[in-house]
């Protein structure tokens, strides 16, 4: 049984195709790296993946959920998908542990005293348990982004999904943020990310694949993506990125 | 003709209680109803967009002495005579709805969006997301607008003293007729007024400043 499968997706902005008949399948377990240049629509990707863009055509099956968009479907399946923004985008009015106990106590209805045994839980897999009581801007950007995770975690998701979360990163904040999500990947996670990150996704991604003007251009098993590019735009891809 | 004296100082207090009563009752109530007008008109229906804009801009683009005269006279006219203090207060629950339904709106809408999408992510309602995640946030940007509007809605309660409310400016006219000083009747009335507003202009200022602080870095 598949974690995620993603067959014959197109998307269009206006009249920007931005997606163009995407097939995917990534087992549980496995982390997918979605490498491109800008524009060439792996985040308007992975945004279709738990509906906040919405496809013109194809199926998504993810974490046991058939994406439709009736709410309450819509719902159930972000429950089990867990989405992790460039931004962080944690909610600057709450503390770190009320911005990881909002969702548990709010969508599961978990008591607060469960609530809170899980956001200790997470933060401390994520290494930041003595930031319970702060603020968001009271944290250095990487520490927020590990906030971040651990709110999408606490969430118990099947599937993980991460937009460039490194990106706004200053280079020496970078290396926690990876940390944890190869402490993730280690324990299981299935997790799909973007990423510029080229060493990360060669060294601890299952499959990465490549997208080029809305299409998967090239899909392959880490080391042979890099190691033998099969098409001129992947060549000349990896070799502006190094 | 008497001359001004402390007993009309007194009046002049007593009748002020009325001018706090009323603004209260305006600004709790106006609030409210402008406050789910705010949330309707950054919700995602037309229909109810366009029902809360009518009424929005009805109170906006016309002038509040007019909307005063309207439903005290205008609706006496049908049978419907309101006690002035209760035209009053529904005139000026109107008006306040109107401005700070379109001053909390900025507000909301001043939220990043962003910030709907990570609790949309959650899988937060759309009701969950507005009480949980953009209300809490919108309302310390509101603040100091919303402080500024209550000092002009206590100005503008005046105007209730044209419908026959014996609030402190009608008391203070009532005075004048008797004394036939207006300069030391009105600039009694001026520093009543004085004293209302001005702590509130300052707390304003320091929620303001405070507000800078906290969003920093
Ligand atoms: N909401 C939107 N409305 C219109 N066009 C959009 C929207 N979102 C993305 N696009 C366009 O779709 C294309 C793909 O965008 P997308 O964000 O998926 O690219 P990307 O591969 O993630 O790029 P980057 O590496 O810069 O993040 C771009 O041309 C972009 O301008
Ligand atoms: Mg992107």
């Amino acid at each position: 049984m598949s974690a995620l499968a993603v067959s014959g997706v197109s998307k269009r902005f206006g009249s920007l195709q931005v997606l163009r008949d995407i097939n995917l399948s990534l087992e549980k377990g496995q982390m997918l790296a979605l490498i491109g240049r800008s524009g060439s629509g792996k985040s308007t990707l992975l945004r279709c993946m738990n509906g906040l863009e919405r496809i013109d055509a194809g199926h998504i099956t993810i974490g046991g959920h058939a994406l439709s968009y009736a709410p309450a479907a819509l719902r159930r399946l972000r429950q089990d998908v867990g989405i992790v923004f460039q931004a962080y985008n944690l909610f600057p009015h709450l503390t770190v542990g009320r911005n990881i106990m909002l969702a548990p106590r709010l969508v599961l209805r978990w008591p607060s005293a469960r609530a809170e045994a899980r956001a200790r839980e997470v933060l401390a897999t994520v290494g930041l348990s003595e930031k319970f009581d702060a603020y968001p801007n009271q944290l250095s950007g990487g520490q927020q982004q590990r906030v971040a995770i651990a709110r999408s975690l606490a969430m118990a998701p099947q599937v993980m999904l991460f937009d460039e979360v490194t990106s706004a990163l200053d280079p020496e904040l970078t290396g926690e943020v990876l940390i944890t999500m190869e402490n993730l990947a280690r324990s299981g996670m299935t997790m799909v990310l973007v990423t510029h990150e080229m060493s990360f996704a060669r060294s601890i991604a299952h499959i990465v694949a490549f997208m080029h003007d809305g299409r998967i251009h090239e899909i392959a098993p880490a080391k042979d993506l890099f190691a033998r590019p099969r098409t001129e735009e992947l060549r000349r891809f990896l070799s502006s990125t190094l | 003709m008497r001359s001004f004296g402390l007993n009309d100082v007194w009046y002049l207090l007593i009748a002020t209680q009325w001018t706090i009563y009323l603004t209260v009752v305006a600004f709790l109530v106006g609030g409210a109803l402008g406050l789910w007008l705010a949330v309707v008109r950054t919700g995602g229906s037309r229909f109810g967009n366009g029902l809360a804009l009518v009424w929005i801009r009805s109170f906006q683009n016309t002038p509040l002495l007019v909307q005063l005269f309207l439903i005290y006279y205008g609706l006496g006219l049908f049978g419907f005579r309101l006690p002035p203090f209760v035209a009053a207060a529904v005139g000026l629950i109107c008006y306040a709805s109107a401005f700070l339904a379109e001053i909390w709106r900025g507000c909301i809408l001043s939220v990043p969006r962003q910030q709907w999408e990570a609790a949309d992510a959650l899988a937060l309602t759309p009701w969950q997301i507005r009480w949980y995640v953009i209300l809490p946030q919108a309302l310390r940007i509101a603040i100091p607008p919303t402080v500024g509007f209550l000092v002009k809605l206590i100005k503008n309660s005046s105007l209730a003293s044209v419908v026959g409310m014996t609030e402190l400016m009608r008391a203070a006219t009532a005075i004048n007729n008797a004394t036939y000083q207006p300069f030391k009747v009105f600039l009694c009335a001026a520093i009543i007024y004085f004293l209302l507003c001005f702590p509130l202009t300052m707390l304003s200022r320091r929620f303001e400043r405070q507000l800078d602080v906290s969003t920093r870095g």
